[in-house]
């Protein structure tokens, strides 16, 4: 049986493909995913960007292709990657409360609950919020609240999908410096993002998806200085390639 | 003199002149009279048959409640083989004739019938079975849709969590507990309004298995109309009192959890 | 968090105050007594039990039934002692092993009910007459069609009146409603029409409109109640002994004379018909 702190990565797709409804979502995609270097993806609605880290978080099956990480988690053994969506899905208990459910599931022995808890909501700013209910929190506060609850679980790969969409320009860098320090944790980031700033700031490489397709792989100052692709130079010239 | 004998008319004054027979017009006025004397005067016999109708009817609902909530969650979140046909059936025993579950459980519970050496055939016990049964498929198809429509906006995170069937079922319940109050309390009314089942398994014993609705189905058939139809607004006061508290403590916690 | 516990304690204690409704049968002495709708609705249980209760301290349950379902429950066990006005039926039960011990009681009588202008002219002391001569004026007449002890002997006064009334009336005058006799006079009180119903329910009968008796005392329609114990033999949970103080005390000199004092508006309900 395979150590609960084994290292998963890397993890490593090939030939992934994707279909629903009829439709290829994604097709051929060929993938290593090494630890350190925060990965951000990016590429036009519609790209394929989340169905691609749902399959990798193993919300959703490939159909076609394998998946492999080095030592894989096993049904009923805590989780040992996380994701935060676009729209946090809070329960309708307190703040406390979902941190405290997150920690049950995980299998943290209850006597150790609050008190991570408690340090997770303080490292995010959340310290005063634990009584309120968690649904009432404003879109960049539950944002916090879910990157708190992903943290606290000590992931060793966090996944992100537009966590600071139609958040202001506060809670976004709020949001940030917090990927920040986990990813000085030593969590591998994998993020999704159509803030070019932000893939800036926060990337060391960018995996650019087009039509179901992976376009372009590089580190962050290349990309944005001579994209290999016309695909990619015509996104970030905000062109719309699709037409 | 006239003597009202049964037990039930004790509850109006004794040694009235008799009364012409009530033209239909004022039946409904002499009603609210009869409701409104019954509860002045706190009538013992009343009282006693009320609380044994919330005895029987809240017992019947705690039971079906602590089966129906994890079945019907259960149901909306495992996937098996099976599972919509077993949804389908769920939904369409709703449909079912309180007499009919009346009548299986008399054939379960008679002396003859397998559970027949239990001996709780004409006891509030077999009322409360009867009740059970008739409201189970009433809350575990209904929470069952809304933990299925819940389960839709949660089952990513839950999955994404780790959190296996169970956990998930739960963690949807505890999270919908205030649409699951009114579904309980739907089927709470539709036990204690329900009188067919418990004149059949409890047998409208008098001061032992008579409830609210098999005395207001004495009464219309004694043709003490007024007398009926005052249990019957006493009957709808109660079960309106209820609902007011639940709906008043499910707004006050609805706002607050948001 | 504080709101829901408070919700939930509140359940709690609701649950536990529930609890007291679930003594699992065991009572301390009672009996089940399978009875007919028309003895419980006359209100006579309710003048003579608590007198026998008192005397014995033995809590008397009556389930009213229609006689029919009452010999049934009888045979499935359910009951101890039946309690019922169908000679036939009971002599039939008893012969089958169901039941031991039948005894006599009591009688009560029919009446028949109709309109107060009496527009078929029915009224007498005859009942083959009153019911002939509503036949003759198509005058409506509701019939319990149940089944049950009070329609077979309707069935049989039109039979001895020579009147087949589902052929000559079924849909027109002869109205069957298939129910009790309770709802079966409701329905005659609003259409204002004939019935024949037992005096007992009659009397304690508050919905009567323009309703009132038009034959009676006629001995043809005299209505005997018999008392049988549950075969202990087929039967062994049947509580014997309590059973039978029941049964002893209602034909005995004091039992009889409590049914004979029952009265409703001044006028005896059931005659003592018990021998010894
Ligand atoms: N389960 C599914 N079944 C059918 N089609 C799907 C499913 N999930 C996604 N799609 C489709 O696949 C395509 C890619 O969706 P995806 O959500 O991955 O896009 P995206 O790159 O994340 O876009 P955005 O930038 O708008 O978030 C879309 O056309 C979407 O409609
Ligand atoms: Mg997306």
């Amino acid at each position: 049986m395979a150590d609960a702190s084994a290292p998963l990565l890397p993890l490593v797709l090939e030939n992934v493909g994707f279909a629903a409804g009829g439709r290829t979502i994604l097709a051929g995609i060929d993938l290593r995913i090494e630890p350190g270097p925060r990965t951000v993806i990016i590429g036009p609605n519609g790209a394929g960007k989340s169905v691609l880290m749902r399959i990798m978080h193993g919300l959703l099956a490939p159909t076609s292709g394998t998946l492999r990480w080095a030592n894989p988690e096993r049904r009923g053994e805590p989780r040992r990657q996380a994701m935060v969506f676009q729209r946090p899905v809070l329960l309708r208990r307190s703040v406390l409360g979902n941190l405290l459910f997150a920690l049950a599931v995980a299998g943290v022995r209850s006597h150790e609950r609050e008190a991570r808890a408690r340090a997770a909501l303080d490292r995010v700013g959340l310290g005063t919020f634990a009584d309120r209910p968690a649904r009432v929190l404003s879109g960049g506060e539950q944002q916090r609240l879910a990157l708190a609850r992903a943290r606290m679980l000590r992931p060793q790969v966090l996944f992100l999908d537009e966590p600071t969409a139609n958040l202001d320009p506060g809670a976004t860098r709020e949001i940030e410096s917090v990927v920040q320090s986990i990813h000085d944790s030593g969590t591998k980031i994998v993020m999704i993002t159509h803030n070019l700033g932000q893939a800036r700031r926060l990337g060391d490489e960018i995996l650019f998806v087009d039509r179901g397709r992976i376009a372009e792989r590089s580190d962050v100052d290349r990309f944005f200085r001579h994209p290999a692709t016309a695909e990619a130079d015509a996104f970030l010239k905000g062109e719309l390639p699709w037409h | 003199m006239r003597h009202r004998p049964r037990s039930l008319c004790k509850i109006l004054p004794i040694g009235q002149p008799l009364r012409p027979p009530p033209a239909t017009v004022n039946t409904l006025s002499l009603a609210f009279g009869e409701a409104w004397a019954m509860i002045a005067r706190a009538d013992p016999k009343l009282l006693e048959i009320v609380a044994l109708s919330l005895r029987v009817s809240l017992s019947a609902v705690v039971v079906a409640t602590l089966l129906a909530l994890p079945f019907g969650a259960a149901l909306a979140v495992a996937r098996f083989r099976g599972r919509d046909a077993l949804v389908v059936v769920l939904n369409a025993l709703l449909g079912l004739p309180a007499v009919v579950v009346g009548l299986a459980v008399y054939l379960l519970l008679s002396r003859a019938g397998p559970l027949g050496a239990l001996g709780i055939l004409f006891t509030p016990a077999a009322m409360v079975i009867a009740q059970a049964v008739l409201i189970f498929p009433l809350i575990a198809a209904l929470a069952r849709q809304s933990v299925a429509d819940a389960w839709r906006e949660y089952a990513e995170q839950l999955h994404s969590l780790g959190a296996g069937p169970l956990a998930s079922a739960f963690a949807l319940l505890h999270d919908l507990r205030f649409s699951l109050v009114t579904i309980v309390l739907a089927a709470f009314g539709r036990a204690i309004a329900e009188v067919g089942a418990v004149m059949i398994v409890g047998g409208n014993i008098d001061g032992f298995t008579r409830v609210m609705t098999t005395a207001i189905a004495l009464e219309t058939s004694k043709g003490d109309l007024p007398l009926a139809l005052g249990l019957g607004l006493v009957l709808l006061a109660i079960v309106l009192a209820l609902n007011v508290g639940a709906h008043l403590m499910k707004e006050r916690a609805q706002r607050h959890h948001g | 968090m504080a709101l829901n516990r408070r919700a939930f304690a509140a359940l709690a204690a609701l649950a536990l105050a529930c609890a007291p409704a679930l003594p699992l049968g065991a009572q301390d002495k009672s009996i089940v007594v399978a009875s007919t709708t028309s003895t419980e609705q006359s209100g006579l249980f309710g003048h003579i039990l608590p007198m026998f209760t008192r005397k014995t301290g033995i809590a008397v349950k009556v389930v009213a039934l229609g006689t029919g379902q009452a010999l049934d429950v009888g045979r499935r066990g359910d009951a101890d002692v039946v309690f019922v006005h169908d000679r036939p039926a009971e002599e039939k039960f008893v012969a089958e092993g169901y039941g031991v011990d039948r005894r006599d009681v009591m009688y009560n009588d029919f009446v028949l009910v109709g309109p107060k202008s009496d527009p078929a002219k029915a009224a007498g002391k005859d009942i083959t007459a009153g019911l002939k001569a509503i036949a003759a004026a198509k005058a409506p007449f509701v019939s319990r069609a149940d089944k049950s002890g009070t329609h077979a002997a309707e069935l049989r006064y039109f039979k001895q009146a020579g009147v087949d009334p589902v052929a000559e009336g079924k849909g027109t005058w002869y109205r069957e409603t298939g129910s009790g006799m309770g709802p079966a006079l409701n329905t005659a009180s609003s259409m204002n029409a004939y019935i024949l119903a037992d005096r007992g329910t009659w009397l304690s009968f508050r919905n009567r409109g323009e309703l009132r008796i038009v034959v009676e005392g006629d001995k043809r329609m005299f209505n005997p109640y018999g008392v049988i114990l549950v075969n202990p033999a087929k039967h062994a949970h049947v509580k014997q002994a309590e059973a039978r103080a029941f049964m002893d005390w209602l034909v005995s000199a004091e039992g009889q004379a409590a049914i004979a004092s029952y009265k409703i508006g001044g006028e005896q309900l059931f005659f003592p018909e018990a021998k010894g």
